[in-house]
């Protein structure tokens, strides 16, 4: 009568099990052979779609970053406000505070900065207008990330499209600005006070953009030293795991979230700063340039380890260079590059999950079958 | 007996490193109740769902009514005839008794309820339940919950009926009623399993009881011809004094004075009616009642994580001597009054600990604040980590390892071992022994006994009657939020606290309102 009602189905040949942990080697064995094999399928698609050597086009990738001497000091800037951004977004994210809106709190940063560099200019000595500038970006950093996390703690909004508006309103901002300091009508804004040099961070050692590394390498140390080591690292860690824990150990939770988000609109704002002050000495609508989101993904990439982020942001402003140098170098669509980015950045993230999980061959009925 | 109903042949399952099932062999026979009997962990659960279809052996074969089955899905498994009532019931709240039981059945020609509600009549007659068709389940306590999942699987035709710890949720006149029910069923031919840890019901309601330690099957005796110890043997896998040792109450001084505790929850349920008890030092006060009777939020009333709209909490300080109001105190400010209150909540990873961190991050959780300055000072949690990993027997690779990663027993020492280094003068356990074995459930009984002969007042949430009877000195019950009786532990009976736990309420649903 069964064998009549039920029809006899294959057995799943594989399955899926967790791993209890794994060796720290093998663990980077498996990340080594997955940015292997991400070349390689880069590689079919290099040729099928452009006929280019792909060893050519790997080549011209690594030369976007250590081709010269100032496209390597180029990276390095790149890698510090990238590095910044994503140290800015680290605790909130640690503390499961969905910010998505760095790309506005830099950018509101940088508005600040520029408010004072435009306006204020050489009127005041230059050392008093550059701290000025720097505690404008780091305020209005603060209020842009402030605003959704007090509405978050006060009546429970959600952080996530909250902090996402926030960016658009700080976008049009600056494009209003833009439209009343420059009198021709352009969209684009000049450098500013390019012939005093006022308001911009000065050179050391002869590298432009040597105090924006230091500023961003001291910062890593510390926000590293924060989170794994100071009451308040530890108290956003308990809020971010378990807000019931929190309470039920007294933590006051909506200061926390408050507390945080000061610190993560702070160094957003700063990375305004340094992007206003140090780099591009004027402002736009592209200033955070998609950074606000890319940060993220370095954060969560280097599992919220500011160490691990230098690496997790160096491996992304590779990419984003090599792909910048292959498009014109061999005059190919950006497109290309961009695919060849997703491609391998896909390999590195989903490798994870065979250093989390393992696949097994079922083994069963041998007999009767 | 000719060909068994279920027949397993050497079922094996693994979840990573772990081993759930090893070359487990089982029959179950046709008019015949089998006890899986088992301690937490040992694999009896899993089994099960692989004869149910939620999970597929890695290897091992399992016959039905003699044929080799190979079932993949629940789906496969009905057309075997088998049903299986889980632990936590799976029914659509807003719909009725009979909606719920054709609710997923593809059956020919229209769709006709009056016939479906005939059928469970007939289903409920023939069998002794007492439930109506048309009762929505909102309104329906949990033993008729577990009524209408029983009923679903007989409407499916089910002759082999497997049933998941059935009796957790009940009173004892309810498990009585079931195991009438279960008795019928048994008598109209159909094989029943029923899993479970509790010896007295292994031997009141099966025929044959089969064991299971450790994912391993050790055997299968004649319910007639054993008893509780050598059962407990077979389960342990050495023998084991099932006795807890109850002190005298001595020096007993009123630590906790609740007096009329009203709470209404978020949603607008009254959760606590006017709750008043004292919870004496070197006493353990437990605490009984069917699950969500308030138990929760009692605790954390007086632990500050819930607010209260009238009454009052005192708290009368050892050492002074005087009486702290503790009424609507965040657990911070609770602290800071000097309150030694400990508290091992129901929720272990979810409240009591963080589970992503080691264990001395997790004991640090409770004291980080101390010492000034900015930053965490990890030697003291440490060296408090070594010795409670070291006193209680805590299986771990090392401190450092993620508490998630220890198995339930482990977790709950880290917890219990916590909240006692804090030399608590309160200390409230909910569910305390919950999915541990039967060694860790004796070492957490113990250390509240020793706790209670330091003078601190235990309170002790529990749902095991007999180890209320056995360890508490008064028990309170609660009933939809209300105490309906503070008894003597020594002179109560499993049937008194049952009516107790049910006095209150009709069918369920809360009288009040």
């Amino acid at each position: 009568m069964n064998s009549n009602s039920v029809k006899k189905t294959h057995e799943p040949l594989f399955h899926i099990a967790k791993r209890n942990g794994m060796v720290w080697w093998k663990a980077w064995l498996i990340r080594g052979i997955s940015v292997i094999i991400s070349l390689l399928v880069c590689a079919v698609i290099i040729v099928s779609l452009t006929h280019q050597n792909p060893l050519e086009v790997y080549g011209a990738m690594i030369k976007g970053s250590f081709g010269t001497s100032r496209k390597f000091w180029a990276m390095l800037q790149n890698l510090a406000i990238l590095l910044c951004i994503s140290l800015a977004v680290t605790p909130a994210f640690k503390m499961k505070f969905w910010n998505l809106g760095a790309e506005g709190q830099v950018l509101f940063g940088g508005l600040c900065s520029m408010v004072l560099m435009f306006m204020v200019g050489d009127r005041i000595p230059n050392i008093l207008l550059i701290l000025a500038m720097l505690v404008a970006s780091i305020l209005g950093g603060i209020i842009w990330g402030l605003l959704p996390a007090l509405f978050k703690a006060k009546w429970g909004t959600n952080e996530s499209l909250f902090t996402l508006m926030m960016n658009y309103i700080a976008i049009q901002l600056v494009s209003f600005a833009i439209m009343v300091w420059v009198p021709s009508g352009s969209s684009v804004m000049g450098l500013v006070n390019s012939n005093t040099r006022a308001g911009w961070l000065p050179d050391l050692f002869g590298q432009k953009y040597l105090i924006n590394i230091l500023i961003v390498a001291v910062l890593t140390v510390v926000m590293f030293v924060y989170l794994r080591y100071s009451k308040h690292g530890y108290e956003l860690s308990v809020v971010g795991e378990s807000e019931n824990t929190a309470r039920y150990i007294g933590i006051d939770v909506k200061k926390v979230i408050i507390r945080t988000m000061i610190l993560s609109g702070a160094i957003c704002g700063l990375s305004g700063f340094l992007l206003v002050a140090g780099t591009n000495h004027t402002i736009s609508k592209e200033l955070a340039g998609g950074n606000g989101f890319t940060a993220i993904m370095v954060s969560w990439l280097a599992k919220f380890n500011p160490v691990m982020m230098v690496l997790t942001s160096l491996i992304v402003v590779f990419l984003q260079r090599g792909a910048g140098e292959i498009a014109t170098k061999f005059n190919l669509n950006t497109s290309l590059a961009d695919i060849l980015t997703g491609i391998i950045i896909f390999f590195i993230i989903g490798c994870e999950f065979f250093i989390n999980y393992k696949i097994m061959r079922t083994n069963s009925g041998k007999e009767g079958k | 007996m000719s060909t068994p109903a279920i027949e397993l042949k050497n079922i094996t399952k693994t979840f990573g490193s772990i081993t759930a099932n090893k070359n487990v062999c089982l029959t179950v026979n046709s008019g015949e109740i089998l006890s899986l009997l088992g301690e937490n962990g040992s694999g009896k659960t899993t089994l099960m769902n692989m004869i149910s279809g939620i999970y597929f052996p890695d290897a091992g074969q399992i016959f039905i009514d003699g044929k080799e089955a190979v079932i993949r899905s629940p789906k496969d498994a009905f057309d075997y005839k088998i049903g299986m009532i889980h632990q936590h019931f799976k029914l659509v709240d807003i719909f009725t008794a009979a909606e719920n039981v054709v609710l997923g059945l593809k059956e020919d020609g229209k769709y006709n309820i009056k016939e479906v509600e005939k059928k469970v009549a007939e289903i409920s007659s023939r069998y002794g339940f007492e439930i109506s068709p048309s009762k929505k389940i909102y309104e329906m306590s949990v033993s008729e919950k577990q009524t209408v999942e029983i009923i679903k699987v007989l409407y499916r035709g089910a002759n082999i009926l497997i049933l998941d710890e059935p009796t957790a949720v009940l009173t004892p006149q309810e498990t009585q009623k079931l195991f009438a029910v279960l008795r019928k069923m048994k008598e109209d031919g159909k094989a029943i399993v029923i899993i479970t840890h509790k010896l007295h019901e292994v031997l009141d309601i099966s025929d044959r009881v089969s064991v299971l330690r450790k994912g391993e099957y050790i055997g299968t005796l004649n319910t007639a011809e054993t008893n509780e110890a050598e059962l407990t043997e077979m389960m342990v896998g050495k023998k084991i004094s099932l006795d807890i040792n109850r002190s005298e109450p001595e020096n007993c001084v009123d630590r906790l004075k609740v007096e009329s505790l009203n709470c209404i929850d978020s949603d607008g349920v009254k959760v606590l009616s006017d709750i008043s008890f004292t919870a004496r030092g070197g006493e353990i006060l437990g605490v009984a009642g069917i699950a969500g009777s308030g138990q929760k939020e009692l605790l954390e009333a007086i632990a500050g994580l819930q607010k209260y709209d009238s009454g009052s909490i005192i708290y009368s300080d050892p050492k002074s001597g005087k009486d702290v109001n503790l009424k609507n105190k965040s657990p911070y400010q609770i602290k800071e009054l000097g309150v030694r209150l400990s508290f091992v909540p129901e929720d272990r990873l979810g409240m009591g600990l963080v589970g992503n961190m080691d264990i001395t991050d997790n004991m640090m959780l409770r004291s980080y604040r101390k010492g000034r300055g900015a930053f965490l000072k990890r030697n003291a949690p440490r060296e408090l980590a070594k010795t409670i990993v070291k006193d209680l027997e805590v299986v771990t690779p090392s401190i450092n390892t993620p508490i998630r990663r220890l198995s339930g027993g482990n977790v709950q020492k880290v917890l219990v071992g916590r909240e006692i280094s804090l030399s608590p003068s309160v200390l409230m356990t909910a569910y305390a022994v919950r999915g541990l074995d039967i060694n860790s459930s004796y070492l957490i009984y113990n250390l509240l006994n020793s706790q209670k002969e330091k003078g601190v007042a235990v309170i002790f949430v529990g749902e095991d009657l007999d180890v209320l009877i056995d360890l508490c000195d008064k028990i309170m019950v609660l009933s939809s939020g209300a105490v309906t009786g503070i008894v003597d532990a020594k002179t109560t009976t499993k049937e008194e606290l049952g009516r107790l736990m049910t006095k209150n309420s009709k069918g369920g649903a809360d009288s009040e309102q």
